[in-house]
């Protein structure tokens, strides 16, 4: 558990008025505190970051809501999902929250990341709005892909989300990509590559990190281990699941992956690493409560008692709940009332992405080239339908 | 329902030997299970490689490990360029590789530059001393909604490759028929399956639930015989084009319907000596349109069948763009019977009379 350090000026107030004053100025507070993180870290060829995390209680109640408006949203996705009004594909992210929201932490947004096809939730933290992540899980013009990319290719450029890849691994080299043009623009930044167990083994992986580590690039591979890739448990598709150690010449770092603290203590770590000294790789040890994607019951390769015991044990929003409440920063009902207005900000959400129109029949053609040199193209029946690219 | 047209195939049915099963309804999911597992029976060197074939039960369920044990029905990584490359050369062992074959462009080098080549450069000895004998198979193009990136269409892409074998089939008696001849077919061998035909339900005959069937590859089979015009097509399309062909002859027209089964090799004299006879033709695909499938049909028309045309060859695919996500503009992209229909007329001539006629 975490331990706060007290200000000793309060103690000398009598103590209901202390406890009011306490909490009034401590939620909006940014008194630094400092909290341990449940586990230490592992370090592999690299001396791990302390335990001992700066925080405030302002953050501390930043990362409650974001967390609790990330699982809201998963969970509204399904059933969203369950009533057809989103297709194809759906992967939830709900148990991962504390990697979003402790990557986001220790970044700004000029920092890159990208991800695999679980991306709902990194879109919400870079800045994505609710509404245009459900107009664009419904397919509609204001989706944050305009509808066109669906539920795995979320991106948001201006705020240094690039998507959103449907291909496993594909998004690693992509990612490296991205970091050497940081490096080659000096700017000062960083990549985060982020990826499953599943995609762990990719051939891509070890073939960009590789080129990575040659040239010094500041990218970070982040494998957020749900310990599933698809259906198959780590333990059957790799012969050595400790990922972080996976990059062998390039130093690792083991995160429990549930802890917002750990999480924003190693990215904030690495970052000062690979713009110092090249690539490194974070595994975050981190679970998914739903299955693979929504066509997945989750149920088949791993037991109920399995998810419902890291529900209990490890859940990310159950711990800041803990250290909120017996740090008195605000009382059980204050908490509810914050779930129930994010649970009102995402019906809301829903509510108007329902409103929200398809997209013009002209977008079919959009997008297609930057510059198509009014090159023809054509719809299914190429004498019907036809279209000049700009 | 498949009804025998053809006489000649349904005397045939009647005079062969009496076999312990009627027809059946079968899904084409069921129909590619059976066949893997009379396969794996018969040949204890075949075997079974590929994500989630075994303990998630098939990605789309397809289920084998329970019978034939973890040795022979493998769950591999992610990792289908590896997965793939490396299945290539154990030799004298027959293996059935289940890729989710939409993500078949990790693992294209391995199927083009390995599999299809290698009998080549060897000589034939690849395919002596070695068993090139490996099928790709798995779900393919666009289901409903899954995006860009997953709706891809390969037939033209391993289709204009020499030295693969790529099938496509439409029925559940396609499923079983070629995959069945597939196993047993000494080259390397693209099956393209769709994942939307995977819950169709179709009537299979006796013949067909006979564990030695098999269909021959590279013949294509007329679905419904015609006489106004040809339409081509291969798998979810087979179906979109008898429905059609159903509204088309409501207005007099009478097209031909042919499932092509194998698109390379492909069956150019069945589709030249339709066209020969209907004069007419409409090419359907799921691929895109340059380059395509239909690209190649068009082309063998016009070489061989030129003076028989009495109208331009039409072609029908998937809109000249990435799959978009959004329904309306999905549907767009994706060619609809009403397509089919539109593009029938233009062939027929009957578009601007019946424009005139409304």
């Amino acid at each position: 558990m975490a331990h706060l350090t007290r200000r000793t000026a309060d103690l000398l107030k009598p103590f209901s008025v202390a406890l009011s004053s306490m909490r009034l100025l401590t939620t909006t507070s940014t008194t630094p505190i400092t909290v341990e993180t449940s586990l230490p870290f592992t370090g592999h060829k690299i001396d791990p970051p302390s335990r001992s995390v700066e925080t405030t209680p302002q953050e501390l109640m930043t990362f409650f809501r974001d967390m609790a408006l990330m699982r809201r949203m998963e969970i509204a996705a399904d059933s969203l999902y369950k009533a057809k009004l989103i297709r194809g594909f759906c992967h939830l992210y709900d148990g991962q929250e504390a990697v979003a929201v402790g990557m986001e932490a220790a970044i700004t947004k000029k920092d890159c990341i990208i991800t695999a096809y679980r991306d709902h939730c990194i879109f919400l933290g870079r800045g994505g709005t609710l509404l245009e992540c459900f107009s664009e899980l419904m397919g509609r013009k204001d989706g944050c892909s305009k509808g066109k990319g669906g539920s795995m290719h979320f991106y948001k450029k201006d705020s240094g989300f690039y998507g959103g890849h449907g291909i496993v691994g594909a998004q690693i080299p992509l990612g490296c990509g991205l970091a050497f043009a940081q490096k080659y623009s000096k700017d000062e930044n960083v990549t985060f590559a982020l990826y499953g167990d599943g995609a762990a083994n990719q051939g891509q992986l070890f073939e960009a990190l590789n080129m990575a580590a040659l040239w010094d690039l500041p990218a970070i591979l982040v494998c957020e281990n749900n310990h599933y890739g698809m259906g198959t448990a780590e333990w059957r598709a790799a012969k050595s699941p400790a990922y972080y150690k996976r990059g062998d010449y390039v130093p690792g770092l083991k995160v429990d992956g549930m802890d917002v603290f750990a999480v924003k203590q190693a990215c904030k770590f690495s970052k000062e690493h690979a713009l110092k000294n090249g690539p490194i790789i974070l595994e975050m040890d981190t679970y998914r409560y739903h299955g693979h994607s929504m066509s997945d019951p989750g149920s088949t390769y791993r037991t109920r008692d399995e998810i419902s015991g890291v529900r209990q044990e490890r859940d990310p929003i159950e711990r800041i709940r803990k250290l909120v409440l017996s740090h008195d920063l605000a009382t059980e009902k204050e908490l509810k009332d914050i779930e129930k207005e994010v649970r009102k900000n995402v019906d809301e959400a829903i509510a108007q992405a329902k409103e929200s129109p398809m997209p013009e029949p002209s977008e079919l053609f959009t997008n297609v080239y930057v510059k198509g040199y009014g090159v023809e193209s054509f719809g299914a029946d190429r004498k019907e339908l036809r279209a000049v690219l700009p | 329902m498949l009804i025998f047209k053809n006489l000649e195939q349904g005397i045939r049915v009647i005079a062969s030997r009496a076999y312990s099963y009627t027809t059946k309804e079968m899904t084409v999911l069921e129909a590619l299970n059976s066949a893997l597992h009379e396969e794996m029976s018969a040949d204890p060197k075949v075997f079974l490689m590929g994500e989630e074939v075994g303990e998630y039960r098939g990605a789309y369920k397809v289920r084998l490990l329970k019978k034939y044990g973890p040795e022979r029905v493998l769950d591999t990584p992610i990792t289908e360029k590896g997965v793939i490359g490396w299945r290539r050369s154990c030799p004298r062992l027959n293996e059935v590789e289940e890729i989710l074959n939409k993500y078949m462009l990790q693992a294209i080098d391995h199927i083009i530059n390995s599999a299809a080549k290698s009998n080549y450069m060897s000589a034939g000895q690849i395919s002596k001393y070695f068993a090139n004998t490996i099928i790709f198979r798995g779900p393919n193009g666009a289901a409903a909604g899954v995006g860009a990136q997953h709706s891809h269409w390969y037939a033209a892409w391993c289709g204009s490759c020499p030295g693969l074998k790529v099938l496509a089939p439409y029925s559940s008696e396609d499923a079983r028929g070629l995959l069945k001849a597939a196993i047993r077919d000494p080259d390397p061998v693209v099956f393209l399956e769709n994942e939307l035909l995977y819950g169709e339900s179709f009537t299979v005959s006796a013949e067909a639930l006979d564990s030695s069937f098999c269909l021959p590859i590279g013949q294509a089979k007329i679905k419904r015989e015609g006489k106004d015009v040809t339409i081509t097509a291969f798998s979810k399309m087979v179906g979109y084009a008898l429905q059609a062909a159903e509204i088309l002859v409501k207005e007099g027209i009478n097209a031909e319907v042919i499932n092509l089964r194998s698109i390379r090799p492909l069956d150019r004299s069945n589709i030249n000596a339709s066209v020969r006879r209907t004069s007419r033709l409409v090419t359907i695909e799921e691929g895109f349109p340059q380059h395509g499938v239909g690209a190649e049909i068009c082309a063998s028309i016009l070489e061989e069948s030129f003076e028989h045309l009495d109208a331009p060859v039409e072609r029908i695919a998937v809109a000249d763009v990435p799959m978009p996500y959004a329904a309306n503009l999905e549907r767009m992209a994706v060619p609809q019977i009403d397509d089919i229909v539109r593009d029938v007329r233009r062939a027929c001539y009957r578009s601007s009379l019946l424009a005139a006629a409304a």
